[in-house]
């Protein structure tokens, strides 16, 4: 099953990472660089899954799922949240904000095309 | 060039002032026919100045007047040895180029030792060939490694 | 971590590339920050530019550069979240936590041993920033570089991530034998379908753990007509025949822990309440909306590995999937380029001038009309080239902002290594210059800044005494002028000691004593060869590098230096370089038979002698009148050594330069050929370099031409001469 993702994130080498470990398990994956960024991209798409960073300039990660899950029809698409925090306050913030779940980075690859699948898939 | 065996090596053999001289072909990057100097002011009169080669800036050294002997009159036939020094390309403007000739090591005789005869500090070696005498140059000696040595 | 080797060390590459760039927004955002910015902003550019460094670093397994970057993040998330106020000695230890960040993220890149003894010191003193906060906030040990907290194995993959650890699942239960039995049941709450997981998804991956029957219990399904569309009504239970042990199931949960009841027990074990009214449901590909009805008609249980199959196989990276619509940046897209292609471009396209210089000349030796069609197509062909080498010489230039970067870090080690209060003042950072250029700058900048911080600023009593501030100024500023870039710096300190430096070049031989110097003079043997004036030296600038080093490095770039001090005030030192090291815009000229190219700029006018023009000063001393005042004369030819003085100059050609210091100077030359762009070929070290002469061009004849520094040629004839000329210059 090939499954269409969009990951948001500031940082070109996560983009990258995630680009990688997902592009051999054949994924689409679609980049954005921030929260604003992300929701001019998925305007254009129709992800099964998303996963997003939390700290980005202009829009951060919980302003963009906010965002994303306002949208009639994007309410049930699972949203992973890539943190470095494993804090529990990370978790709940996210959830409040509408995250399915978070992976907490450095992610291994397999993991995430795992944790991909378990939600999306 | 580890073999046990005496080493062999090829000598490029050319006239200046005269005189027949040599130097070990290895060094020897290319050999171009003689274009006119653009001349660096200032500089020991023996360096005729800089050419063009190929898009590089080449300074050439008139190789008659390091070896303090009579400099002729540049021609057509003068020819300018390109070499390898210390990582840097040097040109020798030279009479004539004469031939290349293979021999052993221990065909090279060690110059005379002759303190006052400048020419020799930077030969390396003699050598015989069809009974004329060769000199084989140090070329490290000839080409001065910078600036520091003149200035 | 992973076994993708190529890609890995490309996207590992293209880390410490953004780390730099990730540094940069560092230091500028702690800049502003020092200068009191209140933009909330600010500090969040600072700690995701911190945050992400250590984010790139775990994935790569850069343990020294995580823990630092780490520590050093929680301390500024701390200022971030308005419980620390940073002072100025928290920017100080930010800017040098910075700095180090950026020591390790080199150290990192070319694998050097990692200064973890700076790290040690420096992550005691910002954590003592958090003195008085709960301990709570900073437990850096929380981030693990490598640890992986998701854990949602699949059967066929389990045995071989079983050592990966069960992340945080704290249910440790005993190794099962195959095939036990557990009773899972599973209700979830509404706000689970708010999340955007799916039960029938989590109950999907729960079967791929093995042999599984699941039923739904309807018994809290309301009559259709009191049905609220948003309220889940379902609970599942799940009996399932599986090799995992409690913690694994618990894991396929672990996102909706919380927002459902879940319960797992033993098969045998007691359930906890009853089933109810429990019917077999069948596990469909999942349903779009949450609140979906459920099915009413029940179907025969059914494990599903088929639905949950491992990783699909891989497809071809670039098999039309990527990213056809995705976007990598917003509205700027970059590409990276290997330096060296960019060399080669640059290379061809000197090679493609001095083409069209050589069919130029030829065409026109050919004696063709001006107005003929091949003299037309060589017009449109020179504009072409010129616009090519325009736009190629683009590709390198780059703002001088990450050099003056660096500046400021010398600063803050150099002032604090010779306890001086020192502020670098910066101007013009985005100025650009050729990238070569920028690279070569560094270390004489360096040297200067040094300088500046050591012997140009007064120590901060001095400075209280002569009524100043305490804390000295250096300016580092960047300008372009007239083509060229113009880089200063300056500070606001005692100004050149003239009467000293006088005194010591004339201790050391390199002035005869009872010659008269003018300032300008006395300022400039300061870059005369083994010239230090410190008394003392000090730890900076003693390491046997003289401002002669800076100046002959400066030339070799093909700029020149300059100095401007007042006394009390403090100096300046002003650097004048090409925008590109490739090409010049060249005035061709005749002397004595050979031809020399001359930097077009400089070139303020052109005279032709008249008789009365020239008056001597003394033999081989002349000056000529230009609209009233005198300005000095230099016959190139002499100069250069290519012939003899002549005794009269009369008919010759002028050249009337300007020189950076504001003087003029008149250069005698026999015949101008040509204005035109030529290639610069560097000379390098093997070359007898005679003062004045910059690099050398390949003209259109293919001889070599060489390119003069008329600024350079003239104080090369020393301050003897140099000395009778600046008589002359206040007529």
């Amino acid at each position: 099953m090939s499954l269409t993702v969009l990951a948001v994130d500031d940082s070109r080498t996560m983009r990258d990472m995630i680009r990688m470990a997902l592009l051999p398990a054949g994924f689409t994956v679609h980049v954005a660089e921030d929260g604003i960024d992300g929701l001019e991209v998925l305007d254009g798409i129709e992800p099964d899954a998303i996963i997003t960073d939390i700290n980005m300039p202009r829009m951060d990660g919980f302003g963009f799922i906010d965002a994303v899950r306002a949208q009639e029809r994007r309410r049930g698409v699972p949203i992973l949240v890539l943190t470095t925090e494993s804090a529990p306050e990370m978790k709940s913030r996210a959830r409040q904000a509408g995250a399915t779940g978070w992976i907490v980075k450095p992610f291994d690859p397999t993991k995430l095309v795992k944790a991909l699948q378990m939600v999306a898939g | 060039m580890s073999d046990a065996s005496p080493r062999g090596l090829e000598l490029l053999t050319f006239r200046v002032a005269e005189q027949e001289y040599s130097l070990d072909i290895m060094s020897v990057r290319e050999i171009r026919g003689w274009t006119r100097t653009t001349p660096m002011p200032h500089a020991p009169d023996y360096m005729r100045g800089v050419i063009n080669l190929r898009g590089t800036v080449l300074p050439v050294m008139d190789l008659a007047r390091r070896l303090n002997l009579p400099s002729q009159e540049t021609n057509d036939r003068n020819v300018i040895i390109v070499v390898k020094m210390n990582g840097t390309l040097t040109g020798l403007l030279v009479d004539a180029v004469s031939d290349i000739v293979a021999m052993s090591e221990e065909d090279l005789q060690p110059p005379p030792d002759i303190a006052s005869d400048p020419q020799m500090s930077v030969v390396r070696a003699l050598t015989v060939i069809d009974d004329r005498m060769i000199r084989v140059l140090d070329l490290g000696a000839v080409v001065p490694r910078t600036t520091d040595e003149v200035a | 971590m992973t076994d993708h080797n190529d890609p890995m060390a490309e996207i590992k590459a293209s880390f410490f590339i953004e780390c730099e760039e990730l540094l940069e927004s560092l230091q500028d955002g702690l800049q502003e920050m020092d200068e009191g910015s209140e933009d909330p902003e600010t500090i969040n550019v600072v700690f995701r530019a911190v945050h992400s460094i250590k984010g790139g670093a775990g994935a790569f397994g850069l343990e020294e550069l995580v823990r630092f970057a780490h520590r050093y993040e929680t301390v500024l998330d701390e200022v971030r979240a308005h419980r620390l106020d940073a002072d100025s000695e928290a920017h100080k230890l930010f800017f040098a936590a910075a700095d180090h960040l950026s020591d390790l993220v080199r150290a990192s890149r070319d694998d050097l041993p990692m200064p973890v003894a700076e790290s040690d010191r420096l992550l005691t003193s910002l954590e003592a920033l958090l003195g008085d906060l709960p301990d709570e906030e900073v437990r850096p040990e929380d981030f693990e570089p490598l640890g992986v907290t998701l854990s949602l194995d699949l059967p066929d993959l389990s045995d071989m991530e079983a050592a990966d650890g069960t992340g945080e699942t704290d249910h440790d239960a005993p190794a099962e034998a195959a095939g036990d039995g557990w009773i899972i049941r599973f209700k979830p709450e509404a706000e689970l379908f708010d999340t955007g997981n799916e039960p029938q998804m989590l109950i999907r991956n729960l079967c791929a753990l093995g042999e599984a029957t699941v039923t739904c219990d309807l018994s809290d399904l309301p009559s259709l007509d009191r049905l609220a569309p948003e309220t889940p009504y379902l609970c599942w239970t799940i009996s399932l025949s599986t090799t995992s042990d409690e913690g694994e199931l618990r894991e396929v949960f672990e996102f909706v822990d919380g927002l459902c009841e879940l319960s797992i027990r033993r098969a045998g074990a007691a359930p906890l309440e009853a089933a109810g009214q429990a019917r077999t449901l069948e596990i469909a590909p999942p349903p779009a909306t949450p609140a979906a009805v459920p099915a009413p008609e029940a179907a025969p249980p059914q494990s599903a590995p088929a639905l949950t199959d491992a990783a699909p196989p891989p497809v071809e990276d670039g098999a039309d999937t990527p990213a056809r619509k995705s976007k990598e940046t917003g509205a700027k897209s970059v590409v990276r380029v290997d330096l060296e292609r960019i060399e080669r471009l640059v290379n061809l396209v000197g090679e493609l001038v001095i083409n069209q210089a050589m069919l130029s000349q030829s065409l026109g030796e050919a004696g063709l009309s001006p107005h003929s069609d091949a003299m037309n197509g060589l017009e449109e062909f020179q504009r072409l080239t010129r616009d090519i080498q325009d736009s190629v010489m683009m590709i390198r230039a780059q703002p001088v902002k990450s050099l003056f970067q660096r500046m400021s870090r010398i600063v803050r080690e150099s002032s604090a290594a010779v306890r001086k209060d020192v502020r670098l003042v910066t101007e013009g950072e985005s100025t650009e210059v050729d990238k070569t250029v920028i690279e070569r700058l560094a270390d004489p900048l360096t040297h200067m800044i040094r300088n500046s911080v050591d012997h140009g600023l007064e120590s901060p009593d001095s400075r209280r005494a002569a009524g100043k501030p305490p804390q000295g100024t250096v300016r580092l500023t960047a300008a372009h002028r007239s083509g060229r870039v113009v880089i200063e710096v300056s500070d606001d300190g005692g100004g050149i000691d003239r009467k000293k430096v006088h005194q010591v070049a004339i201790s050391k031989g390199l002035v005869p004593p009872d010659l008269p110097l003018s300032d300008n003079e006395i300022d400039n043997l300061l870059f005369l060869p083994g010239f230090s004036t410190a008394s003392q030296v000090s730890s900076l600038s003693g390491r046997g590098v003289g401002m002669d080093v800076v100046k002959t490095s400066i030339q070799s770039l093909g700029g020149r230096i300059s100095i401007q001090s007042e006394r009390g005030r403090g100096t300046t030192f002003s650097i004048s370089l090409p925008l590109t090291l490739a090409v010049l815009d060249g005035m061709v000229v005749n002397v004595a038979g050979e031809t020399l190219v001359l930097p077009l700029n400089v070139v303020v006018e052109t005279l032709s002698l008249g008789p009365d023009d020239v008056q001597m000063l003394r033999p081989g001393a002349h000056v000529v009148r230009v609209r009233g005042g005198f300005v000095p004369l230099y016959d190139l030819g002499v100069m250069l050594g290519y012939r003899p003085a002549r005794d009269t100059h009369q008919g010759a050609i002028v050249l009337l330069i300007s020189l950076d210091d504001g003087n003029r100077a008149a250069l005698v030359i026999d015949a101008i050929q040509d204005q035109r762009q030529v290639v610069i070929k560097g000379l390098d070290d093997s070359f007898y370099r005679a003062p004045g002469i910059a690099a050398a061009t390949i003209l259109g004849d293919g001889q070599i031409a060489l390119i003069l520094d008329p600024a350079d040629i003239i104080a090369a004839e020393g301050p003897l001469r140099g000395a009778e000329l600046a008589l002359t210059q206040g007529v």
